[in-house]
């Protein structure tokens, strides 16, 4: 167990390096960054200028090291467009995405939970021709066209939420659900599966055949089974919203990490983009590996083996 | 059950391949579909809209980058000052809402298709790669999967595209180069399994390079699988093509694109709804037709392995 989250954490960590030189290269290799910071109408000098003042005349591999060797003290430099530091810019930000992401996977798993259970209790039947009903439309929808209708009907004719902006908790309904319908089909499919695969299992009949209520053995037997590769996948779905955020916090206004990271591109404010690659991918592989973790804990069999 | 699954008729390792290719299998098949009627609804929304993506330039009522902003915003036949002449009413530059619909299909379905091309081309090279080496290559090869997966592809193509000016080619470049991970998980699993089969011990005790292994055993065998990915991930690109579109950083104006679409009518959806729902319900039908084909076609292909 130990070795195999040791192993992991080493991957990891190698993974992040090459993150960091993807990020950075990116946006270094890609074009004339001075040019791009002194805008369209600066002169040569100026852009000289700019050049030298932010470091960018020195060699590329010294660049990112130097970058890189802030950036692993938490420094990721100052923003180009704001006077104040990068890791400040970001610190106000993240508490609205995380919470925006948080409560998105828990509506996500509060309705694909029971509905996956429920369809597969009743396999065939209504309630599971409807999600599936739900999940295939779910998954073709995009985004930010559904978020937009959730403005449409619930702010716009029904006046029951705010369209936009961040000030109380009702901001959050709207882009939580929109931002949790594409991760909820996934999981409830994924729910469904297990509980499929798990009713089939002897030790069910087992329970059944001892005349266990119907209610404990779904609950307690099956799904307590059912349920492992729903959290891993719970945990890397966490790290897809984070990406996903961006669309929703620009369409709500919200004033999270996605936004940050969506106007900072439009400014070419380079430092903020990168930080902002650079964190997400440590959330993600954070949550993979909890992801890991957690179906290791939970499930015996991978405790022994691993 | 089926009764000829267990009778497992006498063929030498060579011919058993030709085995699945014979014409009562295929029939087999046609039926299959025929039968599933998810696959048939995909089908058929699919066949329209590739048609009628097809036939833009002669259906189109009207130029689709024809301005007349004396009759912007002009609304759809079923609102009470709607008409013929315009039946999906105009945009905000009075531009043709139908004929720029029929023109943006075509930039989705070539988008979602090329795009898939290069992807599929570079995970299925990795993944048979990593399926058939295995050991170092395919430790290289998941660890790149890995890094692949940590980056958010929004956020990548976004950042990219910023640099690079959104168009149609840097779209597809983006795309390509990113959405190859499935391709690349379900080429190698598949590689794994077919690895220890007998007509590949068989090749390969008969002095096949690897190479050819690859390309000649195992690739003919990965296409039923590989199907379903494309299909799934065509859809997968016409909905980032349009989240791209849609935040500014893809297809460009006056070029048509649902995605842009549903942007430059943004501003007017408070007062003309229909803006956005037109567009919008355009790309969920597109993507449901393609998601219920890739679904189909996963059921269709799964019953001849089980049965």
């Amino acid at each position: 167990m130990l070795n195999f989250l040791l192993q992991r954490l080493s991957v990891a960590v190698a993974v992040l390096f090459t993150v960091a030189l993807i990020a950075f290269s990116l946006l270094h290799l890609s074009g004339d960054l001075a040019a791009a910071i002194a805008g369209p109408e600066a002169t040569v000098e100026t852009i000289e200028h700019v050049r030298h003042q932010y470091g960018l005349d020195r060699p590329m591999p010294t660049q990112f090291f130097q970058w890189l060797g802030s950036a692993v003290r938490l420094d990721f430099g100052r923003s180009f467009y704001f006077e104040s530091s990068v890791r400040e810019l970001v610190w106000q930000r993240m508490p609205i995405t995380l919470i925006l992401g948080v409560v998105s996977l828990l509506l996500a798993l509060i309705v694909a939970i029971p509905l996956g259970v429920l369809a597969a209790v009743f396999r065939d039947g209504v309630i599971d021709r409807f999600s599936m009903f739900i999940s295939v439309i779910g998954q073709a929808m995009p985004n930010f066209w559904f978020a937009l209708v959730l403005i449409l009907v619930f702010a716009v004719e029904l006046k029951w939420l705010p369209v936009a902006g961040n000030a109380s908790w009702k901001n959050f309904v709207l882009p939580s659900i929109a931002l949790s319908y594409h991760a909820m089909p996934a999981l409830m499919r994924l729910t469904r599966s297990g509980m499929l695969d798990v009713f089939s299992a002897d030790y069910i009949r087992t329970a059944r055949a001892k005349g266990l209520p119907g209610f404990t053995v779904v609950v307690k037997h099956a799904l307590r089974n059912a349920i492992i590769p729903v959290v891993a996948l719970a945990a890397v779905e966490l790290g897809f919203m984070l990406g996903g955020s961006i669309v929703i916090e620009a369409i709500f206004s919200l004033q999270g990490l996605g936004q940050l990271a969506w106007d900072s591109i439009a400014r070419n404010d380079f430092p903020v983009v990168q930080a902002i690659v650079l964190i997400i991918a440590v959330f993600y592989i954070a949550l993979s590996l909890l992801g890991d973790a957690l179906s290791a804990l939970l499930d015996p069999r991978l405790r022994k083996n691993g | 059950m089926d009764s000829d699954g267990l009778h497992i008729p006498e063929v030498s390792p060579f011919e058993s391949e030709r085995l699945f290719d014979q014409p009562p299998a295929w029939r087999r098949l046609i039926t299959r579909v025929l039968r599933h009627r998810g696959m048939m609804i995909g089908l058929a929304i699919l066949g329209i809209i590739v048609l009628a993506a097809i036939l833009a330039p002669v259906i189109s009522p009207h130029d689709p980058y024809a301005q007349e902003l004396s009759r912007r915003l002009t609304p759809p036949i079923w609102h009470e000052n709607g008409g013929w002449t315009y039946i999906l009413g105009t945009d905000k530059l009075g531009q043709d809402y139908l004929s720029r619909l029929l023109f943006g299909a075509r930039v989705s379905l070539v988008i979602g298709v090329v795009s898939i091309m290069i992807s599929g081309t570079i995970g299925v090279a990795l993944g048979v790669l990593a399926g058939y080496l295995g050991g170092r290559v395919d430790a290289v090869i998941n660890y790149f999967l890995t890094v692949r997966l940590s980056m958010p592809v929004i956020l990548v193509a976004l950042a990219s595209a910023s640099v690079l000016g959104g168009s149609v080619k840097v779209v597809i470049l983006l795309l390509g180069f990113l959405l190859w991970d499935r391709f690349l998980i379900v080429s190698r699993a598949v590689t794994r399994q077919l690895r220890e089969a007998e007509f590949i011990a068989a090749a390969r005790s008969l002095g096949a390079s690897p190479l050819f292994i690859m390309l000649r055993e195992i690739l003919p065998n990965l296409l039923g699988p590989l199907m379903v990915v494309a299909t799934l991930e065509i859809a997968h690109a016409i909905l980032l093509e349009a989240t791209l579109s849609f935040l500014g950083l893809g297809v460009q104006p006056p070029m048509p694109s649902w995605g842009l679409m549903v942007a430059e009518g943004k501003a007017y959806m408070f007062f003309q709804p229909w803006i956005i729902l037109i567009p919008g319900v355009m790309l969920v039908l597109l993507v449901l037709a393609i998601n219920l084909v890739g679904d189909g076609l996963r059921d269709v292909t799964a019953l001849d392995g089980r049965n």
